[in-house]
Parts: C-alpha cells; structure tokens; sequence
C-alpha cells in the first residue's frame, strides 16, 4: 500500500497539485441471509483500489482505480489533476483548508471475534434457528435473518506529510418477522429494522444480541399486531424507544448540522439545512435536558462513526452539538471549517470507499443520556403513546417537517403499559420537537445504535453512522397523521 | 473498457481454477466521471474506473458467491475457491435451480462514443452554461453533470454468454433563489441530447416563478404532478410486482394479481426495448428480458419472474431476476407507462384549483399494503386557480395511498424518458390526480 499511495502522491505533485492526498483501501465484505428455512444470499466480496484528492489552480480533482500497477496509480493521479485543471475553469476563489498537523500512525480498531474467522457454516446455523423459531408462530408468512461483516483497511497519505494506517472491523445483523393476513402486512423486527444492530465489532456483537432467545416473542409481536387498535390519530404525549430515539437523532440533528449542507453543496441533491450560520450559539435546539454531541473517539463507544482519523487525516474529536438546549456546533470539514473561520476541522469527512471523494458525514451523533430507567419514565407517564422500531422515515430538505412511524407501540395510561397499538407514525417540526422534550433515560438504557445505510452525496455514498440514544419523552406530538387522510 | 473478447477470456480463466459442478461469473467494467456545482463554482469533480469478476458456484444443490475487483490468476483462483467453499457451507437447497444454457438475445445500441469520452473541460463548459443561466437572474445553481460507460457480461459452464455495453448521462439542476429553488434533470445513454440551457432556464423560470411562496393549509386537492414527480412515487410501487415479493405475500398485490386495482386509464409495461429504455436486454442469470404488460385498462395483468420464482409460480421466466443468489428476486425496472396527449399546460387550464407539483422528496413507505406514502414536495410547487399558476407556495407533506391515486387520475401527458432523485429512471407522463392528500406544511 505505501509505495503506490507515495507514488501517487508525488505523481500529483509532480503535475503540479498544490495540495494531495490519497488513500489505498482493501475492503473485504461477507452478507449472509437465510429466508423461510433456506440459505438465501451467502456472498463475499473484496474491493481494493486508490483515490487521489488533489487542489490544482485553487481547485479540486478526484481520480480512483482498481488498477493498482505503476501504470495505472500514475495515470490516476495524473487525471485528478487534469480534473481540477477543468474545475478551474469554473471557480470564484481559490480552493482553501483549515490548517492541520502532519500525523504518522498507526489505528486498529478493537475486535475480539473476528467475524471472518467464525465459519459460514456456524453462522447459518445459528441463523437457520432463529428461522425456525420465527416459523414456528402461527401466522407469520416470512422469516429473514441477515449478518453483514465488513473489514476496512486503508492508507491515508497527504501531502502534508500524513501517512495514517487504520483497520477496522465492523459487524450487523438482526432479523425480521412478517405477518400478512387480512389484507394487512405487519412486521416486527429485531433489535432493529434495515438490518438489526451494527457496530465497529467483531462477532462479539452477534454473541451478546441473543438472536435465538428473542425470535419468538418477536414474531408473536408481529401476529399480535393485526389485532391490535390502530394508533389514533390527534396530538398526544410520546416515549420514544431508544432505537427510534436514534434515527430521530440522525435525520433532524446529524443531518442538519452538516456544514456543507449549510454552505449549499448539497442544494440539489441531499438538501440544505436550516442551521444557518448565525444560528450557532443562538439557537435553542431543544429543551435544556437535551445534550447531543458528535464523537468518533473510541471513548464514545465502538459506533458506525467512530475511527481515529477521517479522510483528511484529521483526528478523531467529540464536538458539542447541543449543550443543555443550545445549539453550539457542526460538524465540518478543513474547507468548510476555514470557509466560517474556524480554527480548525471537526473531522468528519468521510468516504464510502476508495473511489468515492470525502464529504461531510456524520460520526457518531448522539444524545447524551439523562436518568432513571425506562420503566421509571413510563411509571412517571400519565398518558402517552410509546413508539418502538422504525418502519419509515421522512424529512424536508432542509429538515424541518418530519414524520417517523414504527412497527410497533403501546399506550401508556396511568404509569403503566395500556394496549398494543399498531401502525404508529408521529410527525412534527425539529426545534418544536426537540423543545418539547422532558425527560430522557439514564446511562443503564443507553444504545449506541449503528445506522448502515446513510445515503448522501452525488454519486451517492452509502455511510454507517453511530447514534448513542436513550427513550425519551416529548411533550404534545402530532401522533395518527399518515393514516388520517 | 471491457471487450466481449476480454470478458471471454477472463471467464476462460475462471472455467480454468473453478471445481465447482457448475460456475458463473458476471464481469464488468465501469468509467464514470461527474462534475458537481454548488454556488455557481465546481466544487467536486471525481472519476472513477474499475472491473469486477463475480464468481457464482454451485456444488450439491448450494449455491454462493464471491467477487472480486482484482484480474491477476492469483486473485481470479481465490475468488473461485472462495465461491466454492461459501457454497460448500449451507445446507443444500433442493429448489435451487442448474444453470440455464445458451440464451438468444435481441441486441440494443445505447453505446455512444461521445458520451464514454466526454472530458472535464467538455462537462466544465456545460456547467459554465447554467451558471450563467443563474447569475442573470441573481440566482445561484447547483447540480450535477455525469457521463460514463459500463460493460457486464454473464457466462455460465452451460455455454451461456451474454454481453452488454452502454453509456450514460446525467444533468441535475437546482435554481435557488432568495426564498425559493427550482429544479429540471433529465437523463440519456446520450449527452448529445442534455440541454444544459433549457435545463437551466426550466430550473432558474420555476425558481423566479415561486419567489416568496406563500401558505396554503394541508388538505385534499387536485395535484398537477410533472413527470419527476410520478416517477418518485411509482418507484415505490414496482418493487411489489416481482414474483418472490407476492409469493413470499410482501407485496401489494397479494391476492391481487388478476383484479382491478387501479383506474380503467393505467396501463403499464415493462420494456427494456423502448427507444427511451436503457439498461442491458437479459437479467443476472443472462435470461433474455421480455417484454410484459403489468397493468392494462387498470387490471394487474402480471408480475415478472426470475427463473426459481417462476418455477416456484409454475409459470415462464421473464428476465427480471437479479444475480443470484439474492433476497429480492426480481423488479421490473423498464418501466413504460401509457400516457395521452394533455401537455402539464392543459392540465393547468382545466384546473379550478389546485398544487402544481414540480417534484417530490424524502418518499417512504408507510403502509406496505394499502401503499401509503409519505414524502414533501420540493423545488417549485405552485397554487393553480381558474385555470392559472397563481403563485408559489411552501412545501408540503402528503401521505398518499400510491393505489389510490391510480384510480384518481383525470389526466395523462406524453409519456417521456424521465429521472427524478428517488427512483430509477422510467418512461412515465405527468398526471393531474384528484384527492391527493397532503397533511402539513414546512417553513420554506
């Protein structure tokens, strides 16, 4: 990896990039499902190949290949540049970077399992049981269960000097129960919808989720919901559970606070934000128990989000996002950083893969626990809705006017759980949301959930993203609306 | 680029290391380039190339697969080993079918010289173009501009080879003005026929048109939705027309394949042979795609079928399946909707009041049965009254049954090759529907 990536460098260099920087990567996945009793997709696939960032005549190139000879890392290099010759030539300024230190090291990301090293026959085994499991309650018409396993390594070097090795291993999988009947698909999933829980882990992840222990009350769940009430439709007071707590974070903080939305290179595409500049530091973002940070140091937890430099070379940091209500950060980039005059990046470019350029993606972006546990927030509830598990998940392009459903919720009444509901959705504004929020769980229910499938960019770079979410509660919501039409 | 000839020989040398009983290999190639525009400048300009060799084996009725992006003997024996040993691990699959032998296919041309080649000066004087569009009007653009080509061949041990090549093309505009954005995008195998002008000036007029837009309250009403629009919402509706999705009873067309689900003027086929197509003429296991009639006169005549799911249906494949193995099965995803002869222009002359909708954002699923949607509109919506745009107003949230619109629809235009930024691309018309339900309103 190193001579290719130096080449490349002085290559650029050579062809008269004021700035570059380049990044090897070896990527090796294995997807393993199984669908009602079968072995369904069992696949592996390794990418390796070299991206080439350059700043030439004040503006930006990127160049990638797979074609890892002399020949073709040269060639590369010399078309980022060529790249942003033609950039050029549509430019106001000259491409600018918040100054950064020259870093040499060397980052393995903590995995005690290696998943790559469980055999394929272990895991279907354990998968094909929770199958049965599931099909074995009454009425359910599809069982699937999934284990997604990365390994990510890669080089970064930069003309700054910067040569950062990082290794990281990442693990998911989860399943899904499907009923239909009646005219009605119902699911229940587990321990979260789009592929269950994801970490920066190894198969100690799986180990720790009891798949097979939870399949069966899962399923019944999924059953038991054609009967239940339909969740009414008004506005009412809502618990949300820590995983939907966890998407609620991702689309209307983690996206918002993305500087470059702000700054409009996402206008046509992943949208803008409503965080505007001078909205730093004097906006009330929500209540004053509502404390969120972006963190991907390992101190934070082993998230989607977490590594020890991004793909700029900038170390890992845990920025203040929102303290007690307050809006106070985003997350930022070396350009976008210096484009608002900050000192320096937050570190949070991040890129899917080797032939893909860093954006502004989120870390890990969390809401900081507050106290008790969830069965002390419910007791303390005189009248709520309770939602768990995303169903679906929508937001304006300047993130706004959200709506959320879940697959599953509960009334509470009295301080105690009330009847099953099925088909809840709620819907509100961010900063009213988040505003109305009283009360948030302890440390002891406290998940930092991995989102896998975080879409942004053009071409599109699909990027795991880390939530750290205890249940909250929120103060009269819109609740029902999806279904009242 | 990728050759056939290569493809061949690369597959020569997967037949050489795979012990397999019976070995596929899908082998492609990509070149893309785009240049992206945000605040009248470029700002990101990327290209990429790359070749992948996907190995599929098949042992004892178990199948797996392995891929790789290395073409060196050494990686090409890994990635058969590897295909091999994942296939050897499961238990075998007594409904897994052998490999199909050699397949006749009709060819289509959607390779275009110019467009693989288009160069960065090329794309940067297109971009020039609309930024000139927008600082006329003291607006500012942002979008995309994208070309490139891809190569995929399948190949079995049966003798079947299959091999396609074509290009691509993209241009995405957004006007913004000081409170309100306009968008236009369409999409080609030829850049030939992108106008980065009219693109622009559609972008930049919706833009100007919807300046300080104002509040109408969420409610009912009759929606004028230009083609982008139908296309994101038909999107989500053609996943539930593959044969797994209604076998495994996922779909919304559970019990429904056969009945009349939507308005007697629907109808819809999927067609990868329309001259405003693209895409390769066979499927991931190299079945040639056939043409089929999805909805006529309203009536779900069909759903399409890989070849495990149509034994499974006890009916023909039709060269929709994706590469196996996989969880999905198939999508119709050619689709061709029928259309009239109302422009969007006499949709708004019939209309007493109503939405104009230029496009639509963030569509989810609600319901998968009943097929709610929920999403907002985006990028230029509009009050139309006694039969003219009257003035701009703020996005809204709809929740929408997808099934329910079909039956509310009192015009179609031509249908034309359209993209959108949620669904892939189709031949659809713009439609002016009665009843669409929007719930709330946001701040812009």
């Amino acid at each position: 990896m190193n001579s290719l990536a130096q080449r490349a460098l002085d290559t650029a260099t050579a062809k008269g990039a004021g700035y570059a920087d380049v990044r090897v990567l070896d990527i090796r996945q294995r997807y393993l499902s199984t669908r009602n009793g079968r072995a369904s997709e069992v696949r592996e696939s390794q990418s390796c190949g070299l991206g080439v960032r350059v700043i030439a005549d004040g503006a930006w190139g990127f160049a990638s290949t797979d074609d890892l000879t002399q020949g073709g890392v040269d060639r590369s290099a010399a078309q980022a540049v060529a790249i942003a010759r033609a950039s050029a030539l549509c430019k106001k300024q000259e491409a600018i970077l918040a100054p950064e230190e020259k870093v040499v090291d060397r980052w393995v990301a903590a995995c005690r399992i290696d998943p790559f090293s469980v055999p394929v026959s272990s895991c279907l085994d354990l998968m094909l049981k929770v199958d049965a499991e599931i099909r074995a309650v009454a009425g359910i018409t599809l069982s699937e269960c999934s284990m997604d396993f990365r390994r990510i390594e890669q080089l970064f070097v930069s003309s700054l000097g910067s040569e950062i090795y990082q290794l990281k291993t990442q693990t998911g999988a989860g399943f899904v129960a499907t009923s239909f009947q009646n005219n009605e698909i119902q699911r229940r999933s587990f321990p979260n919808s789009f592929g269950g829980q994801h970490q920066t882990r190894g198969y100690e992840l799986v180990e720790e989720m009891d798949l097979v222990g939870n399949a069966r009350r899962i399923a019944e769940q999924a059953v038991a919901l054609h009967k239940a009430d339909q969740c009414p439709s008004g506005v009412r007071d809502i618990i949300l559970g820590s995983s939907q707590l966890g998407l609620q974070i991702h689309e209307s903080i983690g996206h918002p606070i993305e500087l470059d939305r702000v700054l409009g290179t996402e206008a046509n595409f992943a949208g803008m934000s409503f965080l505007t500049i001078e909205k730093l530091n004097n906006l009330r973002y929500g209540s004053e128990i509502v404390n969120a940070v972006a963190d991907a140091t390992v101190a934070h937890g082993p998230g989607l989000g977490t590594f020890a430099y991004d793909d700029e070379g900038v170390p890992a940091q845990c920025t203040p996002i929102i303290k007690d209500g307050q809006f106070v950060g985003y997350l930022t980039s070396r350009e976008t950083a210096a484009a608002v005059g900050q000192a320096r990046s937050s570190g949070a470019m991040r890129a899917e893969s080797w032939n893909r350029i860093p954006i502004i993606r989120m870390t890990n972006v969390s809401v900081l626990p507050g106290k008790g546990s969830l069965a002390e927030l419910i007791a303390s509830t005189d009248d709520a809705i309770y939602f768990e598990t995303n169903r679906s998940w929508s937001i304006d392009d300047r993130r706004y006017n959200f709506q959320f459903g879940t697959e599953f919720g509960w009334e509470i009444k009295n301080g105690k759980i009330g009847r099953m509901l099925k088909n809840p959705t709620y819907a509100g504004i961010t900063t009213e949301f988040w505003n109305s929020c009283d009360a948030i769980c302890g440390p002891e229910e406290w998940v930092l959930w991995g989102t896998p499938n975080c879409g942004k960019g053009q071409p599109m770079q699909t990027m795991g993203t880390g939530h750290g979410a205890s249940p909250a509660r929120f103060r009269k919501v819109q609740v029902g609306v999806a279904y009242a039409g | 680029m990728l050759t056939r000839k290569k493809a061949e020989e690369i597959f020569t040398q997967v037949l050489k290391y795979s012990t397999a009983e019976e070995t596929e290999a899908i082998i492609g190639s990509t070149s893309y380039s785009l240049t992206r525009f945000a605040n009248n400048i470029i700002h990101q300009n990327v290209a990429e190339e790359g070749v992948s060799v996907s190995v599929r084996a098949v042992v004892d009725h178990r199948t797996a697969r392995a891929s790789t992006n290395k073409l060196d003997e050494a990686s090409i024996r890994e990635v058969c080993e590897a295909a091999l040993a994942l296939a050897r691990t499961q238990p075998p699959d007594p409904g897994l079918l052998g490999m199909p032998g050699p397949q006749t296919f009709r060819s289509v041309d959607r390779f275009h010289p110019g467009t693989a080649n288009l160069s960065p000066q090329a794309r940067a004087e297109m971009v020039k173009k609309v930024v000139a569009r927008a600082e006329k009007d003291h607006l500012t653009a942002a979008g995309i501009l994208s070309s490139g080509s891809v190569a995929s061949g399948v190949f079995n041990s049966r003798g079947l080879g299959a091999f396609h090549e074509e290009t691509s093309s993209e241009f995405s505009v957004t006007m913004l003005g000081e409170t309100s954005s306009g968008w236009a995008k369409a999409g080609s195998p030829n850049c030939e026929s992108l106008d980065p002008e009219l693109l622009a000036d559609r972008a930049a007029r919706k833009a100007l048109d919807s300046h300080d837009p104002k509040e109408v309250p969420p409610s009912k009403y009759t929606v004028i939705l230009e083609p982008s629009a139908v296309l994101d919402l038909l999107g989500f509706l053609f996943f539930d027309f593959g044969g797994l999705a209604v076998h495994e009873q996922r779909s919304c067309l559970t019990g429904r394949v056969g009945q009349k689900l939507f308005g007697d003027n629907i109808q819809v086929r999927d067609d990868v042979f329309h001259p405003l197509q693209a895409g390769a003429p066979f499927d991931g296991e190299g079945i040639p795609r056939q043409r089929v009639i999805l909805v006529e006169r309203g009536v779900v005549k069909g759903v399409v079928h890989a070849r495990r799911t149509a034994q499974l249906m006890k009916t023909q494949p039709t060269g929709h399946g994706f590469p196996l193995p996989n969880d999905i099965g198939e999508v119709p995803m050619n689709i061709v909707m029928e259309g009239n002869k109302a422009s969007v222009e006499d949709m708004i002359r019939s209309t007493e009041r109503g939405l104009l909708v230029t496009r639509l954002w963030y569509i989810r699923e609600v319901d998968p049965f009943q097929k709610i949607l929920t999403g907002m509109t985006r990028d230029g919506t509009f009050w139309v009254e006694d039969g003219k745009i009257q003035y701009g107003v703020r996005n809204l949230r709809f929740n929408q049954s997808v099934i329910e619109m079909l039956n509310h629809v009192e015009m179609l235009g031509t249908p034309q090759r359209t993209a959108g930024e949620e669904s892939f691309e189709m031949v659809v018309p713009a439609m002016k529907v009665r009843d669409f339900s929007f719930s709330s309103l946001t701040k812009f």
